[in-house]
């Protein structure tokens, strides 16, 4: 019993992490930068669709299957989502923040798409299997297991977060805290405001794509279902119960909102008949919602965010 | 070849179009791009299908497969969509607007997008639902193009909304201190505007066309919950396809679009159908991110 506890503690921290990971990302992009994305979900897509492609051993039915190692992979899925987000900052940052925000909307429509429709890539609806898990020789010792991924996962949110952290007080995190603050003023100091925006963006979007290839080798197997608006959502709202501007507050959010849905969830099921579980799902996505925008319209900074300063 | 795609692309394009004018001027007028400007339309629809219940049902004038009591619901589901926006507008979009970020105001519309189409979900579930289940005959115009008395009927609607909206945005005076508030918002309120009214009736406008979209789409095809959000993407291109701010330019646009979605579902596959507007907006934002009759931003 208590081991079981302990394995699925394990589990749950472990989701959350992969959570925590895209949070940073948003926090990057939002938090430091001021840039809108309202299509995370396509990002992950990639990171994860990429991983498996470059690592899954060969296979009859679609391109790809190059088994390569695992590391590998999530260098691949970095790149590749960071090249994707460089190009949708290269096509909307000169524009008004509003461009960039459907146009992010519109990449996880396509991704999406692309995820069901291109079987010869993506598998269809059916997704990728047998992504390679990392500790697979353990496999059949669920607590060892567990808390091994627990530790790669760990691992990779420290090393993300600590980088992160580097960044935003190095000279460039300056700089896009600068022109977040004061576009103007940080024009005048020279800096191009867009070639600053489409990096940030393009790492924030890194980020995010290792963090779906982590999540993909985590579980093993992916389908179009995981990436849907609703992640997109919860990441927001994660980023803003943590407050956004902060790392520890984007790792801190995720945890709390990860429990409170998976809390929520677990007590519906547990209390709501059957046929009514559908309905109240989605009862817990208003709730959601309903959140977020009070968290907007009440604190804005979040829990752990700098405080709001006097305009 | 069959022609059929451009009466299905014309129709398409117009609920897009419909949609697309409030989106444009909610842009133009409030600043932000309002991600809850779909969950309007699928409000509007199923506000319709409620108060059709109430009325007893839609008995069909023939041919079509509605009657009077449609057209009579949706034009109660308007003015009710119209008091969903202003509440809405009320409790959050107006207090996150007095703060002067915009971008903020576009997260609340996504918080709140969310929320709606989700509450939808949980009162009506997410099963797809309809006006009527009749099936219509088509009629064939030539050249291979079949039209159904429904058809005919809204195509009729759309253009009496859209030259009325024209008509009103051009010559009425709140149209003209609509226009002059979008283009210079100190300079109107020296002038005297009403700030506060201008920015009603760009609620009570958008979402009362988006409810008649919405309507539209619920006779032509079917009312899901989601119905909104997977327009939302062709409302948004069209209105930057047409320009920001501009009416004819929205609807044009919509036609565009739904012109082209029904040659992707033509010549390419149904299954991609979704990607164009995608492409469309890449297109317009690479080469002519003002639209078609935008203006240069200052």
């Amino acid at each position: 019993m208590m081991i079981d506890i302990l394995g699925y503690g394990a589990f749950f921290l472990s989701t959350a992490l992969i959570f925590a990971l895209i949070t940073l990302g948003l926090n990057l992009q939002w938090g430091l930068t001021g840039l809108f994305n309202v299509g995370i979900a396509g990002f992950v897509a990639i990171g994860a669709y990429a991983s498996a492609i470059l690592t899954t051993p060969d296979a009859a039915d679609r391109i790809g299957g190059f088994g390569w190692p695992i590391a590998l992979g999530w260098v691949g899925a970095a790149t590749i989502a960071a090249a994707a987000a460089a190009f949708t900052g290269y096509a909307t940052l000169r524009l008004k923040a509003d461009y960039l925000a459907i146009t992010t909307f519109g990449v996880a429509v396509v991704v999406q798409l692309v995820a069901l429709n291109a079987q010869g890539l993506t598998g269809g609806p059916f997704g990728v299997a047998f992504i390679p898990r990392p500790f697979a020789a353990v496999q059949d010792q669920p607590v060892l297991f567990n808390f091994a991924n627990l530790a790669v996962v760990a691992g990779v949110t420290l090393a993300v977060f600590l980088a992160l952290e580097r960044l935003s007080n190095s000279p460039w995190g300056r700089v896009l805290r600068a022109l977040r603050e004061d576009e103007r003023a940080a024009l005048a100091l020279g800096k191009s405001a867009r070639s600053y925006r489409i990096q940030a963006f393009a790492v924030g979007g890194a980020v995010m794509g290792l963090a779906g290839a982590v999540q993909a080798h985590f579980i093993g197997f992916i389908a179009p279902d995981n990436y849907l608006p609703t992640l997109t959502f919860q990441v927001w709202s994660m980023l803003m119960v943590g407050g956004s501007g902060s790392n520890r507050g984007a790792v801190f959010g995720a945890i709390v909102v990860w429990a409170i849905w998976v809390g929520s969830g677990s007590l519906t099921a547990a209390i709501v008949p059957g046929d009514l579980q559908a309905r109240a799902a989605s009862l817990q996505i208003v709730a959601i919602g309903t959140m977020l925008c009070m968290i907007l319209l009440w604190r804005p900074q979040g829990f752990f965010g700098p405080r709001p300063r006097r305009p | 070849m069959n022609l059929q795609f451009l009466l299905d692309g014309t129709l398409a394009g117009a609920m897009i179009g419909l949609g697309a004018i409030g989106a444009t001027l909610t842009y133009s007028i409030l600043r932000f791009s309002n991600f809850a400007h779909g969950d309007f339309m699928a409000w509007g629809a199923y506000a319709a299908l409620a108060v059709v219940g109430l009325l007893g049902g839609s008995t069909p004038t023939v041919p079509l497969s509605f009657g009077w009591p449609l057209l009579l619901a949706m034009v109660v589901a308007m003015g009710l969509t119209a008091v969903l926006a202003l509440a809405l507008d009320w409790l959050l979009f107006a207090r996150l607007r007095a703060r002067g970020q915009a971008i903020i105001v576009v997260m609340a519309s996504f918080g709140a997008s969310m929320a709606l189409r989700s509450l939808l979900e949980f009162l009506f579930t997410s099963r797809p639902t309809y006006f009527s289940r009749a099936i219509q005959m088509a009629m064939p115009l030539g050249l291979g193009i079949k039209i159904t008395a429904d058809q005919v009927a809204l195509l009729v609607l759309t253009l009496l909304l859209v030259t009325g909206m024209h008509l009103f945005i051009s010559r009425s005076q709140r149209g003209r201190e609509m226009r002059a508030y979008a283009q210079n918002p100190a300079l109107a309120q020296v002038v005297g505007i009403d700030v506060a009214s201008v920015v009603r009736a760009t609620w009570v406008i958008g979402a009362a066309l988006a409810c008649a979209a919405g309507v539209m789409v619920g006779v032509l095809v079917q009312i899901r919950p989601l119905m909104g959000l997977s327009l939302l993407l062709p409302i948004f291109a069209a209105a930057i396809l047409g320009g920001i701010g501009s009416v004819p330019g929205a609807v044009l646009g919509g036609l565009i679009i739904g012109l082209s979605e029904a040659a992707t579902v033509q010549f390419v596959g149904a299954e991609w159908r979704a990607a164009v507007a995608f492409v469309i907006l890449m297109v317009v934002l690479l080469v002519r991110p003002m639209g078609l009759f935008g203006v240069a931003e200052r």
